[in-house]
C-alpha cells in the first residue's frame, strides 16, 4: 500500500515503495480469499436435510424407536416370553394382587405400562420386541434389495445391448408377478425345508435363532423386490456411462468391474440411499401383513402384526392391546416414509415438488 | 399398436407360465402331503388317494396334466373340501371379492381424484395442508390396522354397523372403507402433484387468457391431462385391493376368494392352491396389460414401443 506521508510528492513518480513487495502475511492472505469453503455433495445434502424440519422430526422418531427396540429390552425388568402367573389380563399401569403384596412389603415392582396379555406377558416389552423385528426386517430386506438390485441394474445398464435386453425382460417378468401371492406361497412352503436344513447343518445354527419365518421373508424379498431398484439404477448408469470420466477410466485400462464398482455406482449414491430408505417401510409393511395373517414370526416371538392380530380376540374388553401395536407400526412406517422423502429432497433437489 | 399388444400379451403369457412353474415347484417342496391327518391312514389308502388325485405320477407329468386341464377350464378337485371342485369354489367366492374390490377401487378413484384436485387448487392454503396431512397418514397406516379400528369403533363399541359378511349395502361400508383407505391417500397425492403440473402448463394460461369458463378449463383442459398418472396406478391398485382383501375378508368374515386362498394354503390343498394362484395371477397380469394399453391409448404423446 502507498504510504501517503512519504510519497505525497508526485503521483506519477516511478519511485517504488519497498514495503509493497514484502511477502504477504497469513492474515492478508486470508483476507484475499473471496471463496467460501467448498462444500462437498455430502455436506450440501446434509445441510439441506437439516433444514427440513419434518425429516428431522422423523429421523428423531426413528432413533427413538431404535433405542426402544434394541437397547431398552436389555435392561427392561420383564422378558417378552415371560409369563407372570397371576398377572394375566392386567390393564395399563395396573398391578396384580401378588405384585401389590410385594409393593406393600416395600419391594419396587416395575409397572406394566401397557398392561399384560392373557398369558401374563408384559405388553410393553412385547411391543418393543415387535418393533425390533419390524426394524430388522426393514433394514435387512432393504439391504438385500440394495445389493442385488444395484449390481443387477448396473450390469444391465453398463453393458447395454443384448445383455441389457435379456436382463431387463427378466426384470419385466418378475415385476408383473403378483408379489403378495408368491410371498405367501414362499412363506408357507419354505418353512419346513428351512427348519430341516437348520436342524441338520450346524453351520446354520446361528440362523435358526433368527427364526425360519424371518429368513423366508428375507428370501422372498431378495427374490422379488429388487426389480424396482434394478430399474432405477440401470437408468442412472445408462446416462452416467456416457460421461467423460468413464472414457478416461477406460483409456487408463480400468476393467469393467472397476468401472462399475469404483466409478459408476458411487456416482448414484444419492439415488441408492433414497431408494433403499423408501424400501424400508414397504418391507416393514409386508412383514406386519404376513404376521397378521399368521404367516410371519413363530410363537412366542412377537411382531407388531401378530400382536395386532392376537388382540382381535379380546377386542371389546382390551382395545388398547390393538391400539398400541397399531400405533407403533403406523409411526414406524410414517417416519421412514417422511425421512425418505426428506432424503430425496436433500439428495436430488430437482425432484422436489 | 397391434404389435405392441401382441408383445405385451406374449410377455403376460410368459409371466403366467413362470408363476405356474414357481407355484408348482413350491407346492411340491412342502414335506407332508395333504393326506396327513391326526388319524393314521394306511399306506394303501394314501396310495389310492394319490392315484385318485393324480399325485402318483412323476412331477412333470403332473404339471402338464394340471395345465392341460386348467387351459380347458377344469381347475381340478379340492382335496380338503371333499366333493367340491376348484371351479365351484373359485366361481362362488370370486364374485364376492370382485364386487368388494370393484367398489373399493371406484371409491378410491373418485375420492382420490376429487381430494387431490381440491388440494392442488388450494395450494398452500389450509385445505391443502389438511388433505396432505391426511393422505400422508393414510399411506403409513396398514389396511389391517384401519380395518381393526373400524371394527372396534363402529362395530363393537357403537354398534352402528354390522361386522359379519356382506348381506346388505350397510355391510359394505366398513370393508370398503378399510380397503380404499390406502389407495385413496395415494391417489390424492398423485393427483395433487400432477394437477399442479397441469395447472402450470402454458395451455392453461392460454385458456385463461381466452376467458374460458373456470369449470371448462378445470375439467376439460387440466383434469384430462392430470388424470393420466392416476390411470397408471390402477394396475398396482388392482393388486393392492386383491391382496388387501386377504386381511379384510379375514377380519370381516367375508366369504371371498382371499379368505379361501389363505385357508387352502394353510390346509395344503395342492390343487386348490395351484388353481387359485394361477387364477389370480392370470387375472392380475391381464388386467395390468389392459391398463397399460388403455394408458397408451389415452395419452397419444406416449410412443408405442
Amino acid at each position: 500500500m502507498l504510504d501517503d506521508r512519504k510519497l505525497k510528492k508526485n503521483p506519477f513518480s516511478l519511485q517504488l515503495n519497498a514495503e509493497d513487495f514484502l511477502p504477504a502475511s497469513a492474515d492478508e492472505k486470508q483476507s484475499l480469499v473471496v471463496m467460501r469453503e467448498s462444500t462437498t455433495y455430502w455436506k450440501d445434502a446434509v445441510r439441506r436435510l437439516r433444514k427440513n424440519k419434518v425429516a428431522m422430526v422423523a429421523f428423531a422418531v426413528i432413533i427413538l424407536v431404535m433405542f426402544c427396540a434394541f437397547i431398552v429390552p436389555s435392561f427392561y425388568p420383564y422378558h417378552y416370553d415371560q409369563q407372570i402367573r397371576g398377572s394375566e389380563d392386567l390393564r395399563p399401569m395396573q398391578y396384580s394382587e401378588m405384585e401389590l403384596k410385594s409393593i406393600s412389603q416395600g419391594k419396587s415392582v416395575f409397572p406394566h405400562v401397557f398392561g399384560t396379555d392373557s398369558f401374563g406377558r408384559d405388553l410393553g416389552i412385547r411391543v418393543m420386541i415387535g418393533a425390533r423385528i419390524s426394524l430388522l426386517v426393514g433394514l435387512i430386506a432393504s439391504f438385500l434389495v440394495l445389493l442385488i438390485g444395484s449390481i443387477y441394474g448396473a450390469i444391465a445398464g453398463y453393458f447395454g445391448g443384448k445383455v441389457d435386453m435379456v436382463m431387463m425382460r427378466i426384470v419385466d417378468i418378475i415385476y408383473s408377478v403378483p408379489d403378495m401371492l408368491i410371498i405367501i406361497l414362499l412363506q408357507v412352503t419354505l418353512k419346513t425345508p428351512l427348519t430341516n436344513l437348520f436342524d441338520s447343518n450346524p453351520a446354520f445354527a446361528g440362523l435358526q435363532k433368527v427364526g425360519v419365518g424371518l429368513i423366508s421373508i428375507f428370501i422372498t424379498f431378495s427374490l422379488l423386490y429388487w426389480v424396482g431398484m434394478a430399474r432405477i439404477v440401470r437408468g442412472q448408469i445408462m446416462t452416467l456411462k456416457e460421461q467423460e470420466f468413464v472414457t478416461a477410466a477406460k483409456a487408463l485400462g480400468a476393467s469393467n468391474r472397476q468401472i462399475i464398482a469404483k466409478h459408476l455406482l458411487p456416482n448414484c449414491i444419492g439415488t441408492l440411499i433414497v431408494t433403499t430408505t423408501l424400501q424400508i417401510p414397504s418391507a416393514i409393511f409386508t412383514e406386519a401383513f404376513l404376521s397378521y395373517l399368521g404367516l410371519g414370526v413363530a410363537i412366542p416371538m412377537a411382531s407388531l402384526g401378530s400382536l395386532a392380530s392376537d388382540a382381535l380376540g379380546g377386542i371389546s374388553a382390551f382395545p388398547y392391546r390393538l391400539i398400541v401395536p397399531s400405533v407403533a407400526i403406523s409411526l414406524i412406517i410414517l417416519s421412514f416414509n417422511l425421512f425418505g422423502d426428506g432424503l430425496r429432497d436433500a439428495f436430488d433437489p430437482k425432484l422436489k415438488k | 399398436m397391434i404389435k405392441y399388444v401382441i408383445k405385451r400379451v406374449a410377455y403376460a403369457l410368459l409371466t403366467i407360465f413362470l408363476i405356474s412353474i414357481i407355484t408348482f415347484t413350491l407346492m411340491n417342496m412342502i414335506p407332508g402331503g395333504p393326506f396327513l391327518s391326526e388319524k393314521a391312514v394306511s399306506p394303501e389308502t394314501t396310495q389310492a388317494l394319490k392315484i385318485k388325485y393324480g399325485l402318483d405320477k412323476p412331477l412333470p407329468v403332473q404339471y402338464i396334466n394340471f395345465m392341460n386341464n386348467f387351459i380347458h377350464g377344469d381347475f381340478g378337485l379340492s382335496i380338503k373340501q371333499t366333493g367340491r371342485t376348484a371351479n365351484d369354489i373359485i366361481f362362488s367366492t370370486f364374485p364376492v371379492s370382485a364386487k368388494l374390490g370393484g367398489i373399493s377401487i371406484l371409491v378410491a378413484l373418485i375420492l382420490g381424484v376429487v381430494m387431490g384436485s381440491v388440494a392442488a387448487l388450494n395450494r398452500g392454503r389450509w385445505a391443502d395442508s389438511l388433505l396432505m396431512v391426511i393422505s400422508t397418514l393414510g399411506i403409513a397406516v396398514p389396511s389391517f390396522v384401519v380395518a381393526s379400528f373400524l371394527l372396534i369403533t363402529f362395530g363393537v363399541n357403537l354398534h352402528m354397523l354390522p361386522t359379519l359378511g356382506l348381506k346388505t349395502p350397510l355391510h359394505y361400508i366398513m370393508p370398503v372403507a378399510a380397503l380404499s383407505f390406502y389407495p385413496t391417500a395415494y391417489i390424492t397425492r398423485l393427483m395433487r402433484s400432477s394437477m399442479l403440473d397441469a395447472l402450470n402448463q402454458d395451455y392453461i394460461r392460454t385458456a385463461k387468457a381466452k376467458g374460458v369458463n373456470k369449470f371448462v378449463m378445470l375439467f376439460k383442459h387440466a383434469m384430462r391431462n392430470a388424470i393420466i398418472p392416476v390411470i397408471t396406478y390402477v394396475g398396482p391398485l388392482l393388486a393392492y385391493t386383491m391382496t388387501g382383501s386377504f386381511v379384510v375378508e379375514k377380519i370381516f368374515t367375508i366369504p371371498g376368494l382371499g379368505r379361501e386362498f389363505i385357508n387352502c394354503i394353510t390346509g395344503r390343498d395342492y390343487p386348490m392352491v395351484m388353481s387359485t394362484t394361477i387364477f389370480l395371477a392370470v387375472l392380475l397380469v391381464f388386467m395390468n396389460v389392459l391398463v397399460d394399453i388403455c394408458y397408451k391409448l389415452v395419452d397419444p404423446r406416449i410412443k408405442l414401443k
